[in-house]
């Protein structure tokens, strides 16, 4: 089928447009040219950077005063869809408000959700997604099946983010009918010095095979002197070692530098989906039987307490 | 203060897993256990339940073939009783049929004054259940908490964000989604895991809750086609002989990163 109108939930973040919401709106462009940023936010500073990259119409329902998107935002599209405009396709990002409005907008629209896509394709009468499972080695194609509207979420860098060159879009405002009981009372970020961990060119994350939290502070020291982020596997976030924000996989980070450093990490499949797509891998891990082997260009088994001293003493001779 | 903790029962992680070739569906036909993730929140209802000083934590699960071992072991952690769905109707349901059968099983429990569940399962990982389920059901959610405590009849919910984490306020009854590492899940006790065997579950099928319809022929997608990814090849693996460093100091000065 045609897909002759696509919304995508758009994001702000420190007043410009997420990687992600221009990620999306370079593929929807691709698909058609009516193509909708849908915001939780005040639009106004934002419509030029989500213009430029292919939305040509903004709905936003301005600062949503602690109001969780979920309710709000899903509340606000509905309303749009109930006064008779319904988009054929809305795309979301695969991230905490992504999935939180697209959830509620099923319920309301009673319509399924796919999640956790890298692609869609228009194919003969139909619309298809691709999901990655079992560590992304087997690729799942789905087809919508029913009426439209079809709701999406996609991983981050699914999509190249493109500028298209267009003029600023028009903002519309739409109207919040439920904010929800629910109230965000504080903002706290966690704050982290040096590249950022979906950015950088070089990542080095380190994992259980660090032995204690306090030799984390080993992967802080070779990503510095690497000018690389730090990142982490999900077993020493969960074991409270670093915050969230560190952590590299399925429920954090998709990274895809040049350069990513494993160290003492096994390569559970939950890892494995947020790195593969690095450009090179280097791997440090005692168990020479971890998965992690089977994707790294170089691989070296032995005690990652050794091995990264050494590393760090050698680039600081330097 | 009562609490419902919604459940999955999934093949066991260290086993690979594999795809049902007539159907395309995972397979979930062995033997099934707790997923790691329901923990947390099986841990987390009971200390407030605990702290309120009285109620007690239930259970919602939805699994194939009757299977209750997982459910066996949030009653061994110390909740009260279950509801489990299993209905071979079910399966090729979709995540929001999923959302409507748990949240017609909350129901049939008489509610609660908060339903938790993890933020995403481990086999399926679909992650939006939950605030389905909070939508059916016409309830306030908080997603992705990290921290709860109930103060004053309230809410209050560290929630993790991309950047850090906001407070949030939330009135009761509500739902949320807890993280992994919200708190540390507790042994079963032997004791516990005795007591679990009486414990009441009671088993009921789609009908039973009045959600039609089901499965596939309630999900509004369908599965076109499966196919392999293009494997990334493995490279040089070398164990350490105490100077494997100056190899990943080659390594990236051959890609003129340092």
């Amino acid at each position: 089928m045609a897909l002759n109108n696509i919304w995508v939930f758009a994001q702000i973040a420190n007043g410009t447009p997420t990687s992600s919401t221009l990620e999306l709106l370079s593929k929807a462009r691709s698909l058609t040219s009516n193509v909708v940023a849908f915001l939780g936010a005040d639009g106004g500073n934002a419509a030029a950077a989500l213009g430029e990259f292919g939305a040509t119409k903004v709905y936003a329902t301005g600062d949503l005063g602690g109001a969780l998107p979920g309710v709000a935002v899903a509340g606000a599209m509905k309303a749009v869809i109930d006064a008779g405009e319904t988009p054929d396709l809305v795309m979301f990002p695969q991230n905490y408000e992504g999935r939180d409005v697209m959830a509620r907008l099923s319920v309301k629209l009673d319509k399924t959700v796919i999640t956790n896509n890298v692609d869609i394709a228009e194919s003969g009468d139909g619309v298809t997604v691709t999901t990655p499972i079992f560590g992304g080695n087997t690729l799942v194609n789905t087809a919508f099946t029913g009426a439209a509207p079809f709701l999406a979420a996609f991983r981050p860098k699914s999509f190249a983010a493109e500028s298209a060159g267009g003029p600023a879009a028009a903002v519309t405002s739409v109207s919040v009918p439920d904010a929800g009981a629910a109230k965000v009372t504080a903002v706290h970020v966690e704050e982290t010095s040096g590249p950022k961990l979906d950015e950088a060119d070089i990542v080095v994350s380190g994992g259980r095979g660090l032995g204690e939290a306090s030799n984390y502070s080993l992967i802080e020291e070779l990503s510095k002197l690497l000018k690389a982020a730090p990142g982490a596997s999900r077993a020493i976030v969960d074991a409270g070692w670093v915050p969230y924000s560190f952590q590299v996989g399925q429920t954090g980070k998709v990274v895809k530098p040049n350069v990513y450093i494993a160290v003492g990490i096994s390569g559970a499949t939950q890892h494995m989906v947020g790195m593969k797509g690095s450009k090179n891998i280097i791997a440090i891990n005692k168990d020479k039987e971890a998965p992690i082997f089977g994707v790294a260009d170089l691989g070296i088994v032995g005690d990652a307490m050794k091995v990264v001293p050494k590393l760090i003493e050698a680039l600081k001779g330097r | 203060m009562n609490v419902i903790v919604c459940v999955k029962q999934i093949p066991d992680p260290a086993v690979p897993g594999a795809l049902d070739g007539s159907t395309n569906t995972l397979k979930r036909d062995g033997k099934l256990i707790l997923d790691d993730s329901d923990a947390y929140g099986v841990e987390m209802a009971l200390q407030l339940v605990d702290k309120a000083g009285g109620g007690e934590v239930s259970l919602v699960s939805m699994a194939p073939n009757s299977e209750t071992s997982g459910l066996r072991t949030a009653l061994a952690m110390g909740a009260a009783k279950g509801v489990l769905v299993s209905d071979p109707a079910l399966q090729g349901s979709d995540a929001l049929t999923t959302a409507k059968i748990l949240a017609a099983a909350v129901q049939r429990l008489g509610g609660a004054d908060l339903i938790i569940a993890a933020t995403e399962s481990s086999d399926g990982y679909t992650g939006t259940v939950p605030e389905q389920m909070a939508e059916v059901l016409g309830l306030p959610s908080v997603t992705f908490a990290k921290k709860v405590s109930v103060e004053n009849g309230a809410l209050k919910v560290d929630r993790q964000t991309e950047s850090g984490y906001d407070e949030v306020t939330c009135p009761l009854p509500a739902l949320i989604s807890v993280t992994a590492g919200v708190v540390e899940p507790r042994y079963p006790s032997f004791k516990g895991i005795m007591a679990a065997k009486s414990k009441p579950v009671e088993e009921v099928k789609a009908s039973d809750l009045g959600v039609t319809p089901v499965g596939w022929e309630g999900a509004g997608q369908k599965i076109a086609s499966v196919t392999q990814a293009e494997a990334r090849q493995a490279g040089e693996v070398i164990e350490d002989d105490g100077e494997t460093f100056g190899k990943i100091v080659e390594f990236l000065e051959n890609l003129k990163v340092i």
